[in-house]
């Protein structure tokens, strides 16, 4: 009797351990979220539309910078995500195995700028689902004083003036010889150069003379010409990157250590007047304690870097966020994932979360141009982005061979900055890493 | 009793052992498999054969950067904390005033994690070199050093408890015979007290070496690798492999495997010649 007890006592204790592995047949579907920003408004989400479906939405967010491990990890387990995103290109090549076909989906049909999707082939595999935009911002009250301040040497007196790297340099060089008389400590904000933290420069910024050279070659990005590059806009890197860093609240060779929220902070209490960053930088901005900075004061310009005809350059604006659908997941799963998308950007309800709680600005028509996000980075892109006779750079970084590239890059930019590296030894190190990168993800 | 504990054994083992295979055994082989394939997921993989390790040393000089400096700051530390922990242990056996407060403040930096560790030596660190209007990503020596000082604060207070235990171990007849033999201080504590704690000088230096060798956390807090990958790690490297190239799972899986088999073997003749230093009093 006793041995009996024994016995089932250890396996109680065996079995226990795995309760909650059992499985369900409810219909699920497991979406993988990028964005901790919002992963609060996808519980609501998910709440709203489990009363409107029964269908249950179960959204996981993988920590900042943490989305490929999150996923990778999940992939491998029985219950995979059924919705995921990529980051372009570079990403489908590694996941294009879970990659489900898009073109017959719904939502795909409703995408305005067929172009913008993650394509091979025939097929379809990457819907973008928001497009966000970067520039400089700046706060319009600095600049006001600035251009009330009686002791300015440029005759520059509004920043619509400022179309130029000519105009904006003498601006910026001029507010730094009178940061005091402007209250401020620096133009720019700090040029956060932390490991991890670089991704403004390397890959925002970075972006630009990438965009001039594929533009100038006329070269189809998914084409294989994109195999290497010769940095020919290298110059004008160079050009707005001495500017950040000679006109900026914190000397050159202490930015090894500042991270990016360092610097939303010093843009939001009033520090500096810009600082180079996207719309989702909004809320960074509004939500630091002691914010000193007025909603209606927060604007964009373009990132100028002394290209010829730059005058009618608009701020970067496109996406590295592509949905997916894992084609692993059974047909049922797929289609019940590939509703849920034309719920979320079709149903009133749906846009109403993406509107006004996601701030998403999206690409898809089923949003009239009064259903777009209110807050202000978000319109100063859309109003960017509709501005006659302005060409808005797009996102050529999707291409960047790997994280590998991106991060040497940030590392040199480093270095750059504290000095133990010239110019031509980052650009010479930016093109072997391309080639050599590009190579071995090919 | 005996036989009822040989009995069950088997019963009470099995948790365990599940557990361990579970958690350890089963990871183990996967993680073997997994270094001769090409993978994303680790569940869909394509057997690549020897490959992946002769990436390790074609693509870039990484893993024998990150081997080099791990090596340098492992000889340094198990040096460092060990001397020191050595000296505290012999100052708070000695039954001055505040013995156990002291004991217990040295203690407590164990008790903190490796990350949060990290980012506090990271102010410290930068706060300091401010002064010169430089940070911990100006040099690679200033990352190493910092890793040094790191690894030491952390260390020593746990290594100094074991070495107490051990020195508290150390018969008093034999060091009093020595005293009434004229055996001069220095000569009392190299040639009774050390040959005596030689077991505790085992673990600790077991305990060092294994763990500057496998440092993670407290390398990517500190310096993240920079500047550049200069300061990273094999354990970041391989991390750093996994996650930066796509494609590269199966690669950073070998280079575990190179780490697994290089730790393994260092820390057996590392035990094999401290043992053999030991003596029965």
């Amino acid at each position: 009797m006793k041995k009996i007890i024994a016995l089932v006592l250890s396996l109680v204790l065996v079995v226990g351990a795995f309760a909650g592995c059992g499985k369900s047949d409810e219909k699920v579907i497991r979406y993988l979220n990028f964005k901790p920003e919002i992963a609060e408004v996808y519980e609501e989400i998910s709440k709203a539309y489990f009363e409107a479906t029964g269908i249950k939405l179960e959204v996981e967010t993988a920590a900042s910078g943490t989305y490929e491990q999150t996923l990778k990890a999940r992939m491998a387990t029985k219950e995979m995500p059924t919705l995921f995103q990529i980051n372009g290109p570079v990403g489908y090549s590694a996941w294009s195995d879970y990659c489900a076909d898009l073109s017959d989906t719904e939502i795909y049909s409703h995408l305005s700028d067929k172009t913008l999707a993650v394509t091979s082939g025939d097929g379809v595999y990457g819907i973008p689902y928001v497009v966000e935009g970067y520039g400089i911002i700046f706060n319009d009250a600095i600049m006001d004083k600035y251009f009330a301040f009686s002791g300015r040497k440029t005759k520059i007196t509004s920043t619509e003036e400022i179309n130029n790297f000519e105009i904006l340099s003498a601006v910026v060089e001029d507010m730094q010889a009178n940061k005091d008389k402007l209250g401020i400590k620096g133009v720019f904000a700090s040029t956060a150069l932390k490991p991890g933290e670089d991704w403004r420069w390397s890959t925002h910024l970075a972006n630009l003379p990438i965009y001039y050279e594929f533009k100038e070659g006329n070269i189809n990005l998914t084409s294989d010409k994109v195999k290497d590059i010769t940095f020919s806009y290298g110059e004008n890197f160079k050009n707005i990157f001495d500017l950040y860093l000679n006109n900026s609240t914190t000397p050159s060779s202490k930015l090894g250590s500042v991270d990016g929220n360092t610097s939303m902070a010093e843009f939001a209490l009033g520090e500096c007047a810009m600082v180079q960053n996207g719309n989702w930088g909004a809320s960074q901005i509004l939500g630091v304690e002691g914010n000193t900075v007025a909603d209606s004061d927060i604007k964009f310009m373009p990132i100028y870097t002394g290209v010829e005809g730059e005058e009618s350059q608009g701020l970067c604006i496109g996406t590295e966020n592509f949905l997916c659908i894992n084609s692993q997941v059974s047909e049922e799963e797929q289609k019940l994932a590939a509703d849920f998308l034309m719920w979320l950007y079709g149903s009133e309800t749906g846009k109403d979360f993406v509107t006004n709680d996601l701030k998403f600005i999206t690409g898809f028509d089923t949003f009239s141009a009064d259903e777009q996000p209110t807050d202000v980075l978000a319109k100063e892109v859309i109003s960017w982005m509709t501005k006659p006779g302005i060409e808005t750079v797009t996102w050529d970084f999707t291409v960047f061979p790997s994280q590998i590239f991106k991060n040497n890059f940030g590392s040199s930019l480093l270095k750059y900055a504290q000095g133990s590296m010239t110019w031509e030894e980052v650009s010479e190190q930016v093109v072997a890493d391309w080639a050599k990168e590009y190579d071995l993800q090919n | 009793m005996q036989k009822s504990l040989k009995k069950y054994f088997a019963i009470f083992a099995l948790p365990t052992v599940i557990a361990f295979m579970i958690a350890f055994v089963i990871p183990f082989i996967m993680g073997i498999y997994l270094s001769f394939t090409e993978f994303t997921v680790i569940t869909n993989t394509d057997f690549v054969g020897l490959e992946n390790y002769i990436k390790i040393f074609t693509v870039d000089d990484s893993f024998m950067n990150a081997l080099w400096f791990t090596t340098k700051f492992t000889i340094v530390s198990i040096v460092t904390v060990n001397v020191f922990a050595f000296g505290l242990a012999l100052m708070l056996s000695r039954g001055i005033k505040g013995t156990n407060l002291f004991r217990s403040v040295f203690f407590m930096p164990n008790l903190i994690g490796g990350i949060v560790l990290g980012y506090i030596w990271n102010l410290l660190i930068n706060g300091v070199l401010g002064i010169f209007d430089v940070d911990i990503t100006y040099k690679a020596a200033y990352g190493f050093w910092g890793l040094v000082v790191l690894t030491n604060w952390q260390m020593i207070g746990y290594m100094m408890i074991i070495y107490v235990a051990g020195l508290q171990n150390v018969p008093s007849d034999v060091l009093e015979a020595a005293n009434i033999d004229g055996a001069s201080a220095p000569q009392r504590l190299f040639k009774v007290t050390i040959p005596m704690v030689m077991p505790s000088i085992t673990i600790c230096t077991f305990l060092t070496l294994s763990s500057s060798f496998k440092l993670f956390d407290q390398n990517l807090a500190l310096t993240a690798g920079a500047p550049g990958m200069e300061t990273s790690m094999l354990a970041m490297d391989i991390y750093n492999t996994f996650y930066l190239r796509m494609g590269f799972e199966g690669v950073a899986q070998a280079k575990a495997v190179v780490f697994f088999v290089l730790v393994a073997l260092i820390a057996y003749i590392q035990l094999r010649i401290t043992r053999s230093k030991e003596v029965e009093s």
